[in-house]
């Protein structure tokens, strides 16, 4: 399992450097991603170890996300300045996207779905 | 009572250390999840938010600023970029499946990422937001690394993006199961691409704990959507204002 955990790591050094060397508008580690991706269809399988240093990352994803959101301390004062139209923005902007989205995916794949 | 000194003098050095604001962050978060557990996995008990919540109390009352409890909580963040690698392995189980799609994923992807863009910017402007401040909401539906660097672009406060971010994935988590329900939406393909579209990394922790299938969808559009509005939007900010 070490050695499947270092092989992503070693895919997001990769996207890292890929990212910034080209200056790409993609973040290294979605590019870390497409790369690890790519190295499974050449193997074409998931390693157990793989299988289960990725399951464990995702298992803990939502925890990740706790620091960058402790973040909201350092806004309080313009959060509170600019409330409206940033509630409303998120809120509308949220609830619009996922039915958009949702309803031309389920509409397009329509037929494709099962199977 | 020189013990009892002792322990203060190690409490006042161990409260500022790296190790404290981690634990700080840990338990927070089991704290959270365990509610979120008890309360039926109702949404408005999102682990996440709870865990904000709380970790914000603590360093509120204790007077503590984010710079120092980052150092520790650092650690924890640093494993969103290979979590994010990891995502290449429910994407290859559901290969075959997105591969059917792709035409379908393309098409919704690009609806997808345009309504995020222009409903927050025209709700937000209606509503009297500042310059500033549209270009800090205008990318919130991407995950947060692209999503700063693209607020920095259009001239918006990249930190105030980050939470805006994390914001609007706990809301995706929260109210995205309903909005699907009652738009009909009942494939886990189509539930998936939504969520990841609308609410990047959060979004799609969450579908993947609910299907594998789901998670796989999310993922991609995550992805995707970074690589759409990072493309699209700064096109949009200089077509508009």
């Amino acid at each position: 399992m070490l050695g499947h955990l270092t092989l992503i790591f070693v895919c997001q050094l990769v996207g890292e450097l890929v990212a910034g060397a080209l200056a790409l508008p993609v973040p290294g580690p979605v590019l870390g991603m497409v790369l690890l991706f790519v190295i499974l269809m050449l193997r074409g399988a998931v390693p157990e170890g793989l299988g289960q240093a990725a399951g464990g990352l995702q298992k803990a994803m939502s925890l990740l996300f706790v620091p960058a959101g402790t973040g909201v301390m350092l806004h309080f004062r313009l959060l509170g300045e600019a409330a409206l139209p940033l509630g409303l923005g998120l809120l509308v902007s949220t609830v619009a996207t996922i039915a958009v989205t949702g309803l031309f995916m389920a509409w397009l794949s329509r037929g494709k779905a099962d199977g | 009572m020189d013990d009892l000194g002792n322990l203060q003098e190690t409490w006042v050095y161990l409260s500022a250390s790296p190790l404290f604001h981690l634990t700080l962050t840990l338990l927070a978060f089991q704290a959270a999840s365990w509610l979120f557990e008890k309360g039926g996995h109702n949404p408005l008990l999102n682990p996440v938010l709870g865990a904000v919540v709380l970790v914000v109390a603590v360093l509120v009352v204790t007077g503590t600023d984010y710079a120092t409890y980052f150092e520790g909580a650092q650690f924890v963040h640093f494993l969103l970029g290979p979590a994010t690698v990891s995502l290449a392995v429910p994407l290859y189980r559901q290969w075959r499946l997105v591969r059917r799609s792709a035409l379908a994923i393309t098409v919704s992807l690009l609806c997808g990422s345009l309504t995020a863009i222009l409903t927050a910017l025209g709700v937000a402007w209606l509503a009297g937001g500042s310059a500033e401040v549209l270009a800090s909401l205008a990318p919130k539906s991407v995950t947060a690394p692209v999503a700063m660097a693209i607020a920095e672009e259009l001239g918006g406060v990249p930190s105030l993006t980050a939470v805006l971010v994390i914001v609007t994935g706990i809301l995706g988590a929260m109210i995205g199961p309903m909005v699907l329900n009652i738009a009909g939406v009942r494939d886990w393909s189509a539930r998936g691409l939504a969520i990841g579209t609308a609410s990047h990394g959060i979004g799609t922790a969450r579908a993947l704990q609910v299907n594998e299938t789901a998670g796989a969808f999310a993922g991609l559009a995550m992805g995707l959507n970074a690589l759409a509005t990072a493309l699209l939007l700064p096109i949009l900010w200089g077509l508009l204002f």
